[in-house]
């Protein structure tokens, strides 16, 4: 028996993390601490349920009418690379299902079992959170060149990738930031599709449910004008 | 056989037969393409739409009913035509003389238009009341049979809803006939049908069939009558586009000026209305503007119908629904789509006249359809709201390609089959009923078969179904006999003539029975095998609440544990409902579909075990309990798609509501994910769906203040309603349901 994997909870319809109709698997465990971070309650391991592959997969099965031609399985998190034996076992078994596979990550890990991992995975959703090593090192906790790298190494396995960036008002929503993210964007051949999401805090009330603090708690929402003037640029 | 108009026409079986399927199939034109040739509203359109808002915002003033005309009994020709703007009109025909004056029907029963003219200020006529003192209508009738058991089952609500005080409806007439073959056709071919039957035995369904040919044949006539007071002769065959609408118009207003059914349906009509239009385009005589202007002329009369009922019947079918459904797309037995252009000039009546409940409009969905059709289906449902899906793939099999829905979900072969319908027992209650031996503690009644009341602390599941499967024998048995007293008397006092003159004479009908509170049943007992339920005892030992700790698999997350529970009940009821023979040995069906009696039959009903407290809501049809999906949409989907078809032939509804934030980031998004949900949900094998494109907070901002929002429509349960006519009550239900949002 494969090791099981720690899942936050499924999501039978998604329809924004990855193209189509998505079978969404929010793992536990998350090796940062975004403070924009709207998904706190999974980054502990421990808690939630155990699944084994097989198991996820039979589920995802039961959706497959709904993918049409490009939809599919989403692990997102958490962060599913912490999982990446488990999360490779997931994506293997899908795609001798003929299901579709989808990695949504922050790019900060890349060792053996993720370049495993990677193998099965037909699409990446990849956070670029910040441009400057700065800003990332202070509000997300690693440095700007762990998912640079994992950009990189996407790239040379021809990876489908959609680049996603959190814009947070004071923090990242400058002109210089987004033209930063277009030249790694541009870059990258592998990646075709790239996506801004507004900061949201709708995840207050579980920070307050954890009893912990939301670190951007004072940071407003963008404005959709913004949202709109910032996609056009890039 | 041939007539000048159907030059142009392809012949075959139609001209010797009536046959209107097989006139569409040798005429219909495939349409595959996109919505971008669509017409918008013309001034002449917009005009008489500002008219009709401003009777509708006038109507809402006067509190739901504009004007009722109680001096006559309606009927085909009692009224003196009536208008909104004469000379503005290309479709003409109004129920009584004015717009939105109702007409009192007293033929299903008299006490219930004598209280619905009182709830709305008004007094039936003494003249009307003088005459029908001496008339026995529908409801004497099924009074006079009714047993002492049958009464006591519909006054503690085990069985609500019956058709036994007005028209039973649910029959569509293939209002089609008029327009391809003109009424003195059709008086013909019903005058060789009745020559026929001195050949037969004249037993009793032989004289039954024989006079109900007399009366069929006298208002073809009087439906010509009707016609010529407003100056049209619809003997021969329609000539034109507009003549073929008028004409089926006429057909449909003969029979809601005849009958006040709860619902009254159109059938399927777009695309045999397309025949014409194109043929007019071809021959230069009507332009695309033109083809929808027609439409909307169409379905503005449509929209402006209505019917008088009393504020108990608005309790189970809320905000004043006819069901004019029209059945849209869908396939043909030959592989190609029943789609045409004007199935999109149907459908885009929603955007030249506003979104709107009526006409029902239900799109028969395949996954064959054409992508141009599916897109623009979903688009329509994103911004309106006002659409209803049903699957062609397990109805076409059954009912061929000439199918429409009557009500709600309930298919039938056009011209060829009818029902009677038998709204709902409240499943829930009978196990409440079960589990205490036959005491039904919400109106402290003894009713059905009298035993002990279940024993012990816990309920044990084993214990609990062998008695439930006791009572679901006795109440179907008793169902089926309500039933059949119930429309033996509908069919001697109160027969529908026109409609049925609109069918073949030999015609296949169906019981249709129902179940409202499946979610509840299916968790209460998956509670009870699943987790610990307590009995909580009042002090005669009834048992009135449940106590029950524990976790237990809940019905809308497609987990086979419960689901299978729910699937496997219906299949019991209505393997049971087949034990009893049906009146004229119709086909006993079962609808898992509650309208908005979903919050009636949960007031009616005590604690449940799976949590629910005394009086709340049900949820509506085969939904799944509010707020008890934990895997989002498609889970909840699941579960309801496992409901078997094969059991429940009259349709299982299911109403889903998303918001757009969780259907997709952009607008070309939210359309291809949402035809992704359909095309899924009826690979399942699921039946039917309504959909809702909105956020809570929108209603409950028309909820605050309704005067802003006077035109938001949204599907409740196998039709649409304007939200503020639904009750207070009714809106703060479906305000409470689940919404599915992206996290």
């Amino acid at each position: 028996m494969s090791k099981k994997g720690a899942v936050h909870s499924i999501q039978s319809l998604g329809t924004v993390d990855g193209p189509g109709i998505r079978f969404v698997v929010f793992l536990r465990g998350c090796n940062l601490r975004c403070g924009c971070c709207h998904n706190p309650d999974t980054w502990d391991m421990l808690g939630g349920t155990e699944y084994s592959a097989e198991e996820i997969v039979q589920k995802a099965i039961r959706y497959k009418e709904y993918f049409g031609s490009q939809g599919g399985i989403t692990l997102s998190g958490g962060e599913p690379l912490l999982q990446a034996e488990f999360a490779k076992e997931v994506f293997a078994l899908a795609k001798k299902n003929g299901i579709n596979t989808c990695l949504d990550t922050s790019g900060s890990v890349l060792n053996n079992k993720v370049k495993e991992l990677l193998r099965f995975t037909d699409r990446v959703l990849l956070d670029i959170k910040y441009t400057t090593d700065e800003d990332y090192k202070k509000y997300a906790g690693c440095s700007l060149s762990a998912p640079l790298e994992f950009l990189d190494y996407l790239e040379k396995q021809k990876i489908p990738t959609t680049i996603r960036q959190v814009i947070i008002p004071t923090l990242n929503d400058s002109e210089e930031n987004i033209k930063a993210l277009k030249s790694i964007i541009q870059k990258h051949k592998n990646v075709d599709s790239a996506e801004l999401l507004p900061f949201k805090k709708i995840c207050q009330v579980k920070y307050d449910n954890m009893g912990i603090e939301f670190p951007f708690a004072h940071i407003p929402e963008p404005t959709h004008d913004l949202m709109e003037k910032l996609k056009t640029m890039l | 056989m041939q007539h000048k108009n159907w030059n142009g026409f392809v012949g075959g079986d139609w001209q010797e037969n009536i046959n209107v399927r097989d006139f569409i199939q040798a005429n219909y034109t495939e349409y595959l393409g996109d919505d971008s040739f669509l017409a918008g509203a013309t001034k002449r359109t917009s005009a008489l739409m500002k008219k009709i808002e401003a009777l509708f915002a006038l109507e809402r003033q006067f509190g739901g009913v504009l004007d009722i005309d109680t001096a006559t009994v309606s009927s085909l020709t009692a009224y003196s035509p009536g208008y909104i703007d004469k000379d503005n009109e290309i479709i003409v025909g109004m129920q009584t003389n004015r717009p939105l004056k109702r007409g009192v029907n007293p033929f299903g029963g008299m006490r219930m238009a004598k209280q619905a003219c009182e709830a709305y200020g008004y007094k039936l006529g003494r003249k009307v009341e003088e005459e029908f003192r001496f008339r026995t209508t529908h409801n004497d009738g099924v009074f006079r049979a009714y047993t002492d058991e049958m009464r006591q089952a519909r006054k503690c609500h085990v069985i609500t809803g019956l058709p036994d005080a007005y028209g039973r409806g649910r029959i569509i007439g293939d209002y089609r006939r008029v327009a391809l073959y003109g009424v003195d056709r059709l008086i013909e071919e019903k005058k060789k049908d009745k020559d026929a039957l001195k050949y037969g035995a004249f037993d009793t369904e032989h004289i039954r069939q024989d006079e109900e040919l007399f009366q069929q044949i006298a208002f073809l006539g009087y439906l010509k009558e009707m016609a010529l007071m407003y100056g049209f002769d619809i003997s021969e065959p329609a000539k034109d586009a507009k003549e073929a609408i008028q004409w089926t118009y006429f057909g449909y207003l003969g029979a809601i000026k005849e009958q006040n059914g709860a619902a009254m349906s159109l059938g399927r009509v777009s695309s045999f209305f397309d025949i014409y239009i194109e043929r007019d385009i071809k021959n230069g005589t009507l332009t695309e503007e033109g083809a929808q202007e027609l439409f909307d002329d169409f379905v503005m009369k449509l929209r402006i119908a209505r019917h008088l009922r009393t504020p108990e019947y608005n309790e189970l079918f809320g905000g004043d629904p006819m069901w004019i459904t029209e059945a849209v797309g869908g396939m043909g037995e030959d592989g190609r789509a029943l789609v045409t252009k004007s199935s999109f000039r149907v459908l885009n009546t929603l955007y030249t006249l506003g979104s709107s409940p009526e006409p029902n409009l239900t799109v028969l969905w395949s996954n064959a359809l054409p992508e141009g059709f599916k897109n623009y289906c979903a688009k329509v449902s994103k911004d309106t709201d006002s659409i209803q899906y049903e699957n062609d793939d397990i109805m076409r099999p059954i009912y061929g390609d000439d199918y429409a829905i009557a009500c709600c979900v309930s298919a039938m072969k056009i011209g060829k089959q009818m029902q009677f319908f038998g709204a709902r027992c409240n499943l829930a209650k009978l196990l409440l009923i079960a589990i205490n031996g036959g005491y039904d503690t919400t109106s402290g009644m003894h009713i059905g078969p009298q035993m002990p009341v279940l024993s012990g602390d816990t309920l044990d599941y084993d214990e609990v179904m062998k008695r439930f499967d006791t009572y679901i024998a006795w109440l179907s048995n008793l169902y089926v006999n309500t039933m059949n007293v119930i429309h033996y008397m509908h069919d001697k006092y109160c027969y529908e003539k026109t409609q049925m003159a609109l069918h073949d004479t030999d015609v296949h009908r169906f019981m249709a029975f129902g179940i409202a509170g499946l979610s509840v049943v299916a968790d209460s007992l998956s509670a009870i095998k699943y987790a610990k339920v307590g009995a909580v005892r009042d002090k005669n030992g009834f048992i009135t609440e449940f106590n029950t700790v524990g976790d237990f698999p809940k019905f809308g997350n497609d987990d086979d544990r419960v689901d299978l529970i729910a699937k496997d009940m219906t299949h019991k009821v209505i393997t049971e409902l087949r034990k009893t023979p049906t009146y004229r040995n119709a086909e006993h069906t079962l609808s898992v579909l509650t309208i908005t009696s979903n919050v009636m039959y949960g007031k009616n009903t005590g604690a449940t075990p799976d949590g629910r407290k005394a009086s709340a809501p049900f949820a509506p049809g085969a939904n799944p309990m509010h707020n008890r999906e934990e895997n989002g949409a498609l889970a909840s989907l699941n579960s309801v798609a496992k409901i078997s078809y094969d059991d429940c032939r009259d349709g299982v509804s299911n109403t889903f509501s998303i918001t757009p934030e969780a259907l997709g980031k952009t607008d070309d998004e939210r359309v291809s994910n949402l035809v992704g949900i359909l095309d899924g949900y009826f690979a399942k094998k699921a039946h039917h769906i309504n959909i809702n494109v909105l956020n809570r907070e929108t209603l409950m901002k028309a909820y605050e203040n309704p005067e802003a929002y006077p035109n938001l429509t949204i599907r409740v349960s196998g039709y649409a309603v304007n939200f503020n006519k639904l009750s207070r009550e009714q809106q703060r239900e479906v305000i409470s349901r689940t919404f599915h949002e992206a996290i």
